[in-house]
């Protein structure tokens, strides 16, 4: 057993988010107290979770033997350098949107069942990733996703919280028996539920490829791959926004964090074998693709960036399989830089992602309305939340210099520093995937034009935005911690690489930095006093990226060329807008959600399959048109054409043995008789 | 030290050289189409006449839209003077590869869009939507034709792009000119030409890049119309740097540095030429045929990959 | 001319070869059509002729003159005046959209290049590498052929499959000349037998039909087909 620094401030953590759990719930009347104690706790939380994240990736992790759990299976708690990261991720979403939460929580009226689930559902993301055995792994896996069914659910009063919460419950189990299958699998070979155990062993190319499908598929289910995702878009928007945050933020990368657990820590990169790599490289195309592509026909705000989780986990995936192809390809030092970008992505969406929900939080809190067509004009009536919000619809859009931009950049040095790998397929697959990761890029871009533009600019469409009121100071500080942190990820990326470099190093046996080090050449650049300032992943010959200097350049241009222009002294003339001399203008005549998108569902029809309705009431002659009613329905092809087909079949299924149900209680004696003779003639 | 002078000499040349060309490249097409021609300084005087204008703001325009020129004339500006156009290893070149090249012209876009929807009007939403929708997909096509080079130059940064191609022996390699095709395909799209957008248009039905601009007056318009001079300028620099480079000089001294401001010149009234003979000859596509035109573009430059792997590495 | 140059010459003519397919499979207007089809025969005769300068290979000049008078003039021409009187001059909304249509393209592509590449290492022709785009432009015309529903694009497209072999032929067997000849024989006498098909049912129609009920009824049977 070896204590350490990081290790122990994970263990405070826990024990206070416990505390939070059990004291807060019994708070009930005083629910300022209870609010207070709850944020209070899971602040700190936070905090120590980020002070375990960084000493662990700093100094070596530690492991510890609680004695909980199976008698024969006490449970192994760890921090290793992956767990340290996620630690972080953890850390630092959940800091912000305890802080959030203070505010956000403060017309709540049923708290208490927030006040257990909250630091439950956070308990549980922590534990899944200290866990250093199968079993508690998978206890902490599950306590993870009860509890966040218990806070989508939060609003039962909705028919449809409650459906989005059985289908979401329903997948997540799914999910759990599969990751139970790799496990098990993985188990068979070993014979050891320790992870220790699992590292050492070998495995059979066969069973690893078998509990590689098994993970793949239970941790694609959770961190919501296409076409595993039919939960996410619904769960998501029915939750309130701060769980929302946290559930889009970081369950979805612990999912992430499970899978890398199980491919490259408990079976290592020298099982994968090239189809692996591919396959994840696929799906994460598919799913970037996909996600921004059914983002875009949204007009429910929150759902809309539920879609774009989808996008992300996708483009998180596309870096983790060329990480994978590479590693396969036995090529480590790219393979580093692969999992460095998936990493780096991993926290970057973390950061923006929960600063999306909890802005969208915020504009739900003053408005009342996730409907982005009821929408319009709030920068002037929020003008934090708009700024802030703007922040993140920059970051995800991949622009500089904010930290969606850095982790995207290096992605792309990965699939074109890539050298030709066997067989055609595979070669033209790496560049195709950077092709779509530019597309997914732009296309996000395009999707966050229309949020910031149809919600904060222009008129307000209704009454209940032209009244909205600004958030208070707890939740713009809640939202303003993120935003400074996409900014200084952004603009200081060389910083915080050597950080995470230290995690392909334990994974590969190989780090980015240190294979630079001791290569010739160009490479000596990095080392110098200046390497803050240079994001040179290979070297500076082949690709280099200097935020701070673009930052700078832009802020010293920019400022030179306002100072020149501005006429000092003279206030702006303010008068009606031109609208190209149209002096009718309404507020309804404004683009909107829908038709910002129409040309996009017009290019990609074939991918919609929009369902139209046109309607035009028409007095006497047919060029007399009063008014024209257009209705546009986008379903997600997934469900259409997968989900509901299986829940068809399911249901078959059960109407033909539902017969066999309606016997008299002789049958069903037979039917004991009948499972006892299997039995015993399987086992003996 | 010399090399930081010939950097800002370069940068300073792309920003005052842009409207002279843009104004170049509409003379040429009046003499084209047999009318006579405002001149070539004609930008510059419009720009300066536009500085001196007062400006006026819709009633409840926001900040995005009172700062949005400045955005986008420093991002566009700042890409323009990361492009190495005379001197082939200037300080700034190292700052952004082709990569955050074309980001920091999404930047420029995002905030021109908007802007575009800031003030409420039909038109700004229609130019805006428009606008990121063609770029969305103009993008992957351009990053992938800028691909076929990075590979085979294993780098993004331009300057050892323009090195590789510099020093390798000259081949007839099919990949380069399918990327070529692609890139000046995209390079019309994104520059907002014919037969894509019509930059003198202001039907409003057919417009794009012009529609977000509407409400925009004074030293506001001035630094807009400028930053998409500069844009068609670095995108035909960019051309040149990857595709025909040779010319540029590779020490900083004056005399290297002159001739290749005659021989980048040249390549430039060229390229204008051409898309002054392509602007006259051809009409402007339908709105819903461009996504057409930009696939093409697209599968072009990823023919262009996949021969390169064919043809000139798996040989 | 070098080895090594006559190498690049063939590896850009394959290129172009390639881009033509596509290019076949892209347009919608009959014209451009014919037009891309004529610039392939063009190319294929240069082709030849390259191959024959590059081997030495006298026999090979015939068969590039005779691609080039007859794939390069000859059938865009014939096919040119049937297009005249029918009057289709516009391709009717293809069976698939375009966009999809390409997405499979470029699959096919690579299928091809995944397929072809293991025979391509063994061959040390000047031509090895035309091998695959060959390959490819064979599945490319018979895609064409698939997508399109009017008659004419059908036979344009089974002509680029004829052509495409005859591209693979150059370049698989350095243009053997029992081949090559086999193969432009094969090529008239598939010519003949459509033109003769086509004409038939031109005199066919014109005898029983007005000349609006025969384009109508043209185009209905070429729906049919």
């Amino acid at each position: 057993m070896m204590q350490s620094l990081a290790l122990s401030v994970a263990l405070l953590a826990c024990g206070s988010v416990i505390m939070a759990a059990i004291v807060a719930p019994m708070l009930q009347h005083q629910q300022n107290i209870q609010r207070a104690l709850l944020c209070g706790l899971l602040g700190l939380t936070g905090l120590l979770a980020c002070a375990a994240g960084f000493s662990g990736l700093m100094n070596d992790g530690g492991n510890i033997i609680l004695p909980l759990g199976l008698p024969w299976l006490p449970m192994h708690l760890r921090v290793d350098m992956l767990g340290a990261f996620f630690l972080l991720v953890i850390g630092v979403l959940v800091f912000p949107v305890a802080i959030y939460s203070y505010g956000y929580l403060k017309h709540e009226q049923r708290l208490t069942p927030l006040a257990i689930f909250l630091p439950l559902f956070v308990l549980g993301m922590m534990g899944v990733v200290l866990a250093d055995d199968a079993f508690s792994f998978m206890i902490f896996w599950e306590l993870m996703s009860v509890s966040s069914y218990f806070l989508v659910t939060h609003e039962h009063q909705y028919i449809e919280n409650r459906k989005a919460g059985f289908i979401y419950l329903l997948m997540a189990h799914m999910a759990g028996l599969l990751i139970m299958g790799s496990f098990a699998t993985i188990y068979a070979s070993t014979g050891s539920f320790e992870f220790a155990a699992m590292r050492d062993a070998e495995i059979a190319p066969l069973w690893a490829s078998v509990a590689f499908l098994l993970a793949g598929f239970g941790f694609g289910t959770k961190a919501g791959v296409v076409p595993m995702h039919g939960w996410l878009p619904d769960a998501h928007p029915v939750a309130p926004s701060n769980v929302s945050a946290l559930m889009s933020g970081i369950m979805l990368k612990v999912a992430i964090f499970g899978f890398i657990r199980i491919t490259w820590d408990l079976m290592g990169s020298g099982d994968f074998q090239w189809w692996w790599g591919a396959l994840v490289l696929a799906a994460g195309s598919s799913s970037a693709i996909s996600g921004v592509l059914m983002a875009l026909q949204q007009h429910d705000l929150k759902r809309l960036l539920a879609y774009h989780s989808i996008e992300n986990i996708g483009i998180i995936l596309i870096a983790l399989g060329l990480a994978m192809l590479l590693a396969e390809a036995e090529y480590p030092t790219l393979a580093a830089l692969g999992l460095i970008a998936a990493l780096y992505h991993t926290i970057n969406h973390a950061l923006f992602k929960g600063l999306l929900f909890m802005g969208a939080g915020a504009v739900l809190h003053s408005t009342g309305s996730r409907n982005m067509e009821a929408m319009g004009g709030l920068i002037h009536r929020m003008p934090w939340t708009a700024a802030l919000f703007l922040v993140a619809c920059i970051s995800i859009s991949a622009l500089p210099p904010f930290n969606g931009f850095v982790s995207e950049w290096l992605i792309f040095q990965t699939a074109l520093m890539a050298p030709q790998l066997d067989g055609t397929l595979l070669t033209a697959m790496v560049p195709f995937s950077a092709a779509m990761l530019a597309l997914a890029g732009a296309l996000a871009a395009t999707c966050f034009v229309k949020v910031f533009g149809v919600v904060f600019l222009g008129h307000a469409r209704s009454a209940c935005a032209a009244e909205a009121k600004e958030v208070d100071v707890w939740m713009k500080l809640g939202m303003a911690i993120p935003a400074l942190c996409c900014l200084l990820l952004g603009v200081l990326p060389a910083l915080f690489i050597p950080l995470l470099d230290r995690v392909p190093y334990t994974l590969l046996g190989t780090s980015l930095l240190s294979t630079l080090a001791s290569g010739s050449g160009s490479a000596g650049q990095t080392s110098t006093a200046l390497s803050w300032l240079w994001l040179t992943p290979i070297g500076a010959a082949h690709a280099s990226y200097s935020a701070p200097i673009i930052l700078l350049g832009m802020l010293v241009l920019g400022g030179l060329v306002f100072w020149w222009l501005h006429p000092k002294g003279i206030v702006i003339r303010r008068s009606k807008m031109w609208s190209c001399g149209n002096p009718h203008t309404h507020a309804r005549m404004q683009y909107n959600a829908t038709s910002f998108s129409q040309p996009l569902r017009r290019i990609f029809w074939d991918v919609y399959q929009p369902e139209e309705h046109e309607h035009a009431e028409r007095r006497q002659h047919k060029l007399l048109t009063t008014r024209v009613r257009y209705v546009v329905h986008v379903s997600d092809m997934a469900v259409k054409h997968l989900y509901q087909p299986i829940g068809r079949f399911t249901l078959w299924i059960a109407k033909a043995l539902r017969h066999e149900h309606q016997r008299d209680i002789h049958a069903y004696l037979a039917y004991t008789f009948a499972t006892i003779l299997f039995l015993l003639a399987a086992f003996t | 030290m010399s090399s930081m002078f010939f950097q800002c000499l370069q940068a300073m040349l792309m920003l005052l050289m842009a409207p002279v060309l843009a104004g170049f490249l509409s003379t040429l097409k009046a003499r084209l189409q047999n009318r006579h021609g405002a001149g070539i300084l004609q930008p510059w005087r419009d720009i300066r006449k536009l500085f001196g204008k007062e400006v006026v703001l819709a009633e409840h325009a926001s900040w995005i839209f009172r700062f949005t020129p400045y955005i986008v004339f420093t991002a566009t500006a700042m890409a323009a003077s990361v492009v190495p156009a005379l001197l082939l290893d200037t300080p700034l070149s190292l700052t952004a590869d082709v990569i955050a090249l074309v980001a920091l012209l999404g930047l420029a876009r995002f905030f021109l869009a908007l802007a575009g929807m800031d003030i409420g009007t039909a038109f700004g939403g229609m130019g805006a939507s428009r606008e990121m929708t063609f770029a969305a997909l103009a993008e992957p096509a351009m990053l992938m034709s800028v691909f076929v080079l990075a590979i085979g130059a294993h780098s993004t940064n331009l300057t050892t792009m323009i090195s590789h191609t510099l020093t390798t022996p000259l081949l007839i390699q099919p990949s380069i000119a399918f990327a070529l095709v692609a890139m000046l395909m995209v390079a019309i799209a994104e520059a907002g030409r014919i037969p894509i957008d019509n930059p003198t248009t202001h039907l409003e039905l057919t417009m794009i890049h012009e529609a977000m601009l509407l409400e925009y007056s004074g030293r506001h318009l001035a630094l807009m119309e400028w930053a998409s001079m500069v844009k068609l300028l670095l995108f035909s620099t960019l051309i040149i740097d990857l595709f025909i480079p040779w010319g540029i000089s590779v020490e900083s001294s004056f005399i290297g540095v002159l001739l290749a401001f005659v021989i980048w010149l040249l390549k430039l009234i060229v390229l204008l030429v051409a898309l002054a003979v392509l602007e006259t000859s051809l009409a402007k596509l339908r709105l819903f045929e461009v996504p057409q035109y930009l696939g093409t573009a697209f599968v072009l430059a990823f023919l262009g990959l996949i021969l390169h792997y064919m043809l000139e590495v798996g040989a | 001319m070098s080895s090594m140059m006559a190498q690049q010459i063939i590896d850009g003519l394959a290129a172009l070869t390639l881009l033509i397919s596509f290019a076949l499979l892209a347009q919608h207007r009959m014209l451009s059509v014919l037009h891309w089809f004529a610039a392939q025969g063009l190319l294929l005769a240069i082709t030849a002729a390259v191959v024959a300068y590059s081997s030495g290979e006298h026999e090979l000049y015939i068969s590039a003159i005779m691609t080039l008078l007859l794939k390069g003039l000859l059938l865009p021409w014939m096919l040119w005046r049937v297009i005249r009187e029918l009057h289709v001059h516009r391709e009717v909304e293809p069976l698939l959209n375009s966009g999809v249509t390409m997405v499979i393209a470029v699959a096919v592509t690579l299928f091809s290049f995944h397929v072809i590449q293991p025979i391509q290492v063994t061959a040390d022709l000047v031509t090895h590498n035309s091998m695959a785009i060959a390959t490819a432009c064979v599945l490319l015309s018979m895609l064409m052929m698939i997508t399109r529903k009017k008659a004419i694009t059908q036979v344009i497209g089974f002509l680029a499959v004829e052509n495409s072999l005859f591209f693979a032929a150059i370049g698989a067997t350095n243009g053997m000349p029992l081949v090559v000849e086999i193969g432009i024989a094969f090529d008239v006498l598939i010519a003949a037998l459509i033109f003769g098909l086509f004409f038939f049912q031109i005199r066919d129609t014109f005898d029983s039909m007005e000349i609006d009920t025969m384009n109508a009824s043209l185009v209905h049977k070429d729906d049919d087909e």
